[in-house]
């Protein structure tokens, strides 16, 4: 700050200084002061990630792939499962160890999603029952998704530490605001006419939201964890500078060592994990009527066991 | 307050008392300001920024009628039926549902009155798209916490009453507009209510499906005796169905009888101008355009009706015209054996044209 300038008013920003930098840097005393009440819920948390992951590793990889195509088949159908069928088989062919990286990914990424809906889902009920609330959290959501990540990367870290946890929350902040968005909109998109029908035979707020709006708007909150799932695979790599492990580690360390090969493993991973994701979560915005048959269990696998039994 | 009142000792199941409703942020200024210099619409539009939806309704339905409340888009019509179930409050007035003011119940007690007192059809259906029939059908059941066998045996038996037997499994958009409207007509009924408020219910029907839903309803309506508040634009449709009728204009009651008296005698022009296009050969009696048979012989000397045919004070105009073609004396009007009155042809063709017994063919005036 030299005085050689005077202040001016066609540019006052030379001279003024608020000192935001040197405040936001505050957190970061504070983050590392408070490090220990956090230790146990970070403990706990990382408990559940590595239950999931010990889960996914444990199963072996014909029969992980074997439940997801017949889950593909059900929501999706036959097409859907083929897809996934073929993405998974072509990432345990990447590379020999690309299907334990893949699981360790998706432990992280599941976790991530799960949280979000916890965290999402109310919070978009919420913006849609009250404008204000919305007109509040918009920005909000806003920023979430456009500051970079590498800004909160370091107060989370110095608040909860490297690894899986701090992965988890660096996701949930940029893959949050789609959820909340969608399921805002999905809600507020319910035809009034039928709201008002189910008013006018008594129906209260909560059966309303439940019995009424939360299935009408299924489809579009799908879509939002859809994007969720979409964004939260996307912050694989920035996740992985942190410690978390997985197929984001893989393209990390591939671009230290400027090694193109490693990288395309890991990437490829990533794409192919986004394909399954997508469009079995895709399948379940699609209701079962579109595909032709009335009821859920009228179709796919557990259609094709009930016909054999004479249902 | 318009005269909507019956001579009749039950007490109403439906009355509203002086109900208002206006639209807007400054309603209730509004409001205060129309008490006090009893504005039109248009100025408390131009002061206020408010729409005035209802006007000063006061109305009562007994047990078992079906009142029709008839009126153009935009009259206030479907504004107030909403009142009745309070799913628009009103700014000023009450409404009372079989003795209970609804104004003051709380959430709870209100939507149990919701529940199980009032069935509500509308417009659009408002069927819920992800449930069948039956689950639709059962829903003022199933909010009321009913079992699920036991819900779904009470609409079976709603559906087969609208002849839709055969298809509760099926979800509303495999069905016709007629049927899925049949479906909304189950579900009012399912739980067995006193009351039926009816918002335009066939209005978005095709003439001929609309003709048959009209005669199923009021089959079912003779048959189960709800007292119902019927709302139409179509005031054929209000004649047929409606036991009595009002007719509505900027939230405003114009006039409130029976289809016989809006249709003879109108009580301003612009209930006569919707009543002119109106046949009158089956509302019409020969009461209302014989003239008496002193009357007729101080005008005409005496007249020898012994040849002449017969026809009773209550026969429509149809069955005079009928009768007429038979022959060119005038008919004799008996009642209890005795001749009280004549009408002639040309009384008979100004009462099919809904003018007066001696209009020369000026300016009609239903009379």
């Amino acid at each position: 700050m030299a005085d050689d300038k005077s202040f001016s008013l066609l540019d006052p920003f030379q001279t003024v200084d608020l000192g935001l930098a040197d405040w936001a840097d505050g957190i970061k005393g504070w983050a590392t002061a408070h490090r220990s009440a956090i230790q146990p819920l970070k403990r706990a948390v990382n408990d559940a990630i590595m239950s999931i992951e010990h889960a996914l590793q444990a199963v072996p990889p014909m029969i992980i792939i074997a439940i997801l195509v017949l889950l593909a088949w059900q929501i999706g159908g036959r097409r859907v499962a083929i897809i996934v069928g073929v993405s998974l088989f072509a990432l345990g062919l990447l590379d020999p160890t690309a299907w334990g990286l893949a699981m360790t990914t998706l432990a992280i990424v599941t976790s991530s999603v799960l949280v979000c809906i916890a965290i999402g889902l109310p919070l978009g009920i919420l913006a849609a029952k009250s404008d204000r609330f919305q007109a509040a959290i918009r920005p909000v959501l806003d920023t979430m998704q456009t500051i970079p990540a590498f800004v909160y990367l370091v107060p989370v870290v110095m608040l909860v530490g490297i690894g899986n946890v701090s992965g988890v929350i660096v996701t949930i902040v940029f893959a949050l605001p789609p959820l909340v968005r969608l399921t805002s909109l999905g809600i507020r998109g319910v035809d009034a006419s039928v709201v008002e029908a189910a008013r006018a035979y008594g129906a209260n707020p909560l059966q309303i939201l439940f019995k009424v709006e939360l299935p009408l708007a299924t489809p579009t909150i799908m879509a939002g964890v859809n994007q969720t799932i979409m964004l939260a695979l996307s912050m694989v790599v920035i996740a992985s500078m942190i410690a978390v492990k997985g197929l984001g580690n893989e393209v990390l360390r591939a671009m230290g060592r400027l090694d193109a090969g490693k990288a395309i493993v890991g990437g490829l991973g990533i794409v192919l994990l986004a394909i399954v994701l997508d469009r079995i979560t895709q399948g379940v915005a699609q209701t079962g009527r579109e595909r032709g048959h009335r009821h859920w269990w009228q179709g796919g696998p557990v259609g094709l066991i009930a016909k054999m039994f004479g249902r | 307050m318009m005269d909507g009142s019956v001579n009749d000792m039950t007490a109403p199941v439906i009355e509203c008392r002086s109900l208002w409703k206006v639209f807007g942020d400054r309603a209730d200024e509004a409001m205060k300001a129309v008490l006090q210099d009893d504005l039109a619409k248009e100025e408390v539009l131009q002061r206020f920024g408010c729409v005035v939806g209802v006007r000063d309704a006061s109305f009562s339905v007994r047990e078992g009628e079906i009142f029709c409340i008839m009126g153009l888009s935009g009259s206030g019509k479907s504004t107030l039926i909403r009142h009745v179930n309070r799913l628009i409050e009103p700014t000023a007035g009450d409404v009372l549902i079989e003795g209970i003011n609804i104004g003051e119940l709380g959430s709870k007690a209100l939507r149990e009155v919701r529940a199980s007192k009032i069935g509500m059809v509308f417009q659009n259906m408002g069927l819920m798209p992800h449930r069948t029939v039956r689950e639709n059908v059962a829903f003022a059941l199933e909010v009321r916490g009913m079992a699920r066998t036991e819900r779904f045996a009470i609409a079976e038996r709603a559906i087969a009453t609208v002849d839709l037997a055969g298809w509760e499994d099926r979800y509303p958009d495999e069905l016709s507009g007629g049927m899925q409207q049949r479906v909304g007509l189950a579900r009012a009924i399912a739980a067995d209510p006193h009351i039926l408020l009816m918002d335009e219910p066939f209005s978005a029907l095709d003439p001929l499906i609309r003709r048959q839903l009209q005669t199923q309803f009021m089959e079912l309506a003779a048959h189960m005796k709800k007292t119902t508040l019927f709302i139409t634009h179509d005031l054929d449709e209000a004649i047929r169905i409606g036991d009595r009728i009002a007719v509505m204009k900027d939230g405003e009651f114009v006039q409130v009888g029976t289809p016989e008296q809006i249709v003879t005698e109108p009580a301003d022009e612009y209930v006569a101008d919707f009543v002119a296009g109106i046949s009158k050969l089956h509302l019409v009696t020969a009461a209302r355009i014989m003239e008496p048979l002193d009357a007729y012989q101080s005008r005409n000397g005496p007249i020898d009706l012994t040849g002449s045919l017969r026809a009773r004070p209550d026969d429509l105009l149809n069955r005079l015209a009928d009768l007429s073609i038979e022959t060119d004396a005038p008919l004799a009007i008996e009642d209890d054996g005795k001749v009280i009155g004549v009408v002639t042809k040309k009384a008979l063709i100004r009462g099919i044209q809904g003018r007066s017994r001696d209009d020369e063919g000026g300016l009609p005036n239903g009379g």
